[in-house]
């Protein structure tokens, strides 16, 4: 993982010190950490001399900004109308049941969290798994198995 | 430039405003009321709440009269049965998310939800009950505000207050759709962020959802005990303002009725906050004079000038978090409320041969900040908390209320002494630029024997409403001792609302001004805007009040600080001198760093 300083002065030099810079930096913190701490987003908003609360305000209007401590591999199941008639309840099932965790629940040795997400325009091939940026299309509970045994083996 | 005129019709009557008024500016020219809850005299347009929508000929929608410019020829309808159901439909949308437990809470009556709900009749069983189904919590860490989400309607008046007028942003939107909610830092308490306890989102929200924290059932508690003596105080700006919560227009002078009420609810004394106001000109007055010699005379360069007052506690909290390397320049003087409470439980209490343990102090004051004052450690000078309990002049019109007492019919009534005498410059710390008037007067005149060079006393560069005002006044032909002044020119700012208080100090900071003494309150017009004064507030009503504080000074028999009987005696009785020993162990205090957020 990269310092969070190094994240923010990257940011900076490329999009300014404005309010602009901002969601690159909370995007530039998440791709690298998953979610924002507290302290990062006061360091935030500290370096662009933003108010905490507006800076709070604004990753937590964003669902891929998570301010809560999330494991290594997000997985979001897509919970929209195709991808539900497609199936997406026995995804999330044996995904629950597969890592031992509730949906919105992080496991223990701190590796997946799973959520749900709105659409991914993956309609056509629903139901559909996002993890972290890869994309999984056409799931069945046992491909779902095996892709997170791929994981596991990481 | 002038501007353009638009001609158009509202409810088929012509109507002529200016270009860029809103369709909610042409209906008032009208004099047709077009309902609003997210729109403020005092804040930008929002346009999020859509109770003010009305009917556009030829248009589909229904614009927002509060955000929506005039056109030329434009065709205006307020009151068409598509606005009536539309708007019906708007509240009952905002009540299913509203708690409307309306009997127990504490706007009850104040709220312009629940007027807007009486107004329109709407049907509660329309929309699913959305507060049912959401977890809400209620922030009452904060010893002045109570921050209740469950009775939010994300009108977002408090987020705009926080951010254009205080520039503290403690409050923000967060979240989205249905988890929208106004939230401070990681939804921290107000008790634990920048929040500066000013009380402008309490003065400006529609509902309950921000309230100050009462104490009027504690206060009742200790007047009805016969075994405690309880003494109060009311601020400058409470007797031109409460009048507006019993019944009368705003900018009445209300002092002796105040003191009748005050009476008859059952306070043993009730005594005045102007009297520690004067001392509070002696005290800080003297720390100026002598950061001055200091600086001029002995060189010290460790000396932090310009000296900024402290009577406002918003402004405190607000500097010890955003400017703490100025910590040092402001006066170390105690607001007058805290003067106050220091000689009522040391000074009164003998002179009245009390026991401290037996007696509640009580203050009226026009500010929630002042709750969290009364509540900070270092104000226990006398061995007790200072002031007990501190209420607002909303609260203490309640009290009146619920007293029984026809406020209008009552005779005016005199302050009981000790600490109940006071002057002209006293009343008017009140008013932005009063303190600097007040101290004027006293400092010119201990400096160069004469009075200051202003018709009947009245300092006129240093009154009204511009954000930031600059005085400056030549002192000369001065008296012996303070020779060093000869000359010298004493260059004053004032500001009000912190946000103008912000810019102030990143231009001291900067070194782009140079002043020796600054005057800051922290809300909108001085303490007669204060965040617990009556609602509604406006740029109108503040105006009639300040008009009111002016009147009050003019009509005093003493207009000067170091006139007061009062104050002469009690440095000769008690505290000796001005800054002497004494002052420095009940009068000053220190302030502390604070976070960031």
């Amino acid at each position: 993982m990269t310092d969070v300083n190094v994240i923010i002065n990257e940011k900076i030099e490329k999009f300014g010190k404005e309010r602009q810079a901002l969601m690159p930096i909370l995007q530039g913190i998440v791709a690298d950490k998953n979610y924002i701490t507290e302290d990062e987003l006061l360091l935030v908003a500290e370096t662009l001399d933003l108010s905490a609360a507006d800076v709070y305000g604004t990753a937590t209007f964003y669902t891929f900004l998570d301010v809560v401590p999330r494991g290594k591999y997000v997985i979001r199941v897509c919970k929209t109308i195709s991808c539900h008639m497609a199936g997406k309840d026995q995804i999330i099932d044996t995904l629950e049941k597969t890592l031992s965790i509730k949906l919105g629940e992080t496991t223990t040795d701190k590796k997946f969290t799973l959520l749900q997400a709105n659409c991914m325009g993956w309609c056509h091939k629903g139901p559909v798994m996002l993890i972290n940026d890869e994309v999984y299309p056409e799931l069945t509970p046992e491909k779902a198995i095996a892709i997170i045994a791929e994981y596991i083996a990481k | 430039m002038a501007k353009y005129e638009v001609n158009l019709k509202i409810n088929n009557i012509p109507v002529t405003v200016e270009e860029g008024s809103t369709i909610l500016d042409a209906a008032k020219k009208l004099n047709f009321r077009v309902p609003t809850l997210c729109q403020h005299p005092d804040l930008c347009v929002a346009g999020n709440c859509r109770v003010c929508v009305v009917e556009q000929k030829g248009a589909k929608a229904l614009p927002a009269a509060c955000a929506t410019p005039v056109s030329e020829g434009m065709e205006i309808f307020t009151n068409s049965q598509k606005v009536r159901t539309a708007r019906t439909h708007i509240i009952e949308l905002l009540l299913s998310e509203h708690n409307s437990e309306c009997t127990s809470c504490y706007k009850n009556g104040k709220c312009e939800l629940q007027a807007l709900a009486n107004e329109y009749r709407v049907n509660e069983n329309l929309f699913i009950k959305l507060v049912d189904k959401n977890t809400y919590t209620i922030d009452n860490f904060s010893p002045a505000i109570i921050k209740d989400d469950s009775k939010c309607i994300r009108c977002q008046r408090c987020v705009r207050t926080c951010a254009s007028m205080q520039f503290v942003s403690a409050l923000a939107v967060s979240h989205k759709g249905d988890k929208q909610k106004i939230s401070t830092f990681f939804d921290k308490s107000m008790n634990d962020v920048v929040c500066t306890n000013c009380g402008q989102c309490v003065n400006r929200c529609p509902t309950g959802a921000l309230v100050e924290k009462n104490y009027i059932d504690q206060v009742w508690d200790a007047v009805n005990n016969p075994k405690i003596h309880v003494v109060v105080q009311t601020a400058p700006s409470v007797r031109i303002g409460l009048g507006e919560d019993l019944g009368l227009e705003p900018g009445n002078r209300v002092t002796g009725k105040m003191v009748s009420a005050l009476k008859r609810i059952g306070f043993d004394s009730v005594l005045d906050t102007d009297f520690s106001a004067d001392l509070t000109i002696m005290e800080e007055g003297t720390e100026l004079l002598t950061r001055l010699k200091k600086a001029l005379v002995d060189k010290d360069e460790t000396v932090a000038l310009p000296m900024t007052t402290s009577c406002s506690p918003g402004w405190i909290k607000f500097i010890e978090h955003k400017y703490p390397s100025l910590l040092p320049n402001v006066s170390t003087c105690k607001s007058p409320q805290q003067m106050f409470g220091a000689l009522a439980k040391t000074f009164y209490a003998q002179k009245k041969g009390l026991k401290v343990e037996n007696m509640i102090s009580v203050s009226i004051m026009p500010c929630t900040a002042k709750k969290y004052e009364a509540d900070r450690p270092e104000m226990r000078s006398s061995g007790f908390k200072d002031v007990d309990y501190v209420l607002t002049t909303r609260e203490l019109a309640m009290m009146i209320r619920q007293a029984g007492i026809c406020f209008e019919d009552l005779p005016n009534e005199k302050y009981d002494s000790i600490m109940g005498e006071s002057s002209g410059a006293a009343v008017i710390f009140g008013a932005t630029g009063g303190v600097m008037e007040a101290a004027l007067r006293t400092a010119y005149e201990i400096v160069t024997g004469r009075e200051v060079p202003f018709a009947n006393l009245d300092i006129v560069p240093v009154r009204g409403f511009e954000g930031i005002k600059e005085a400056k006044v030549l002192i000369k032909d001065v008296l012996p001792e303070w020779g060093f002044l000869e000359g010298a020119e004493l260059s004053c700012a004032i500001a009000h609302g912190l946000a103008n208080a912000n810019k102030l100090m990143a231009a001291v900071v900067s070194g782009e001004v140079n002043y020796h003494f600054i005057e800051i309150m922290a809300c909108p017009g001085g303490c007669l805007g204060g965040g617990g004064q009556p609602i509604p507030t406006s740029p109108e009503i503040r105006a009639k009040r300040m008009e009111a504080i002016y009147e009050e000074d003019a009509n005093m028999a003493i207009r000067k600080s170091h006139e007061n009987p009062e104050i002469t005696a009690i440095y000769a009785e008690f505290l000796g001198k001005p800054n002497g020993h004494k002052s420095h162990e009940l009068l000053h205090t220190h302030y502390v760093k604070r976070k960031g957020y």
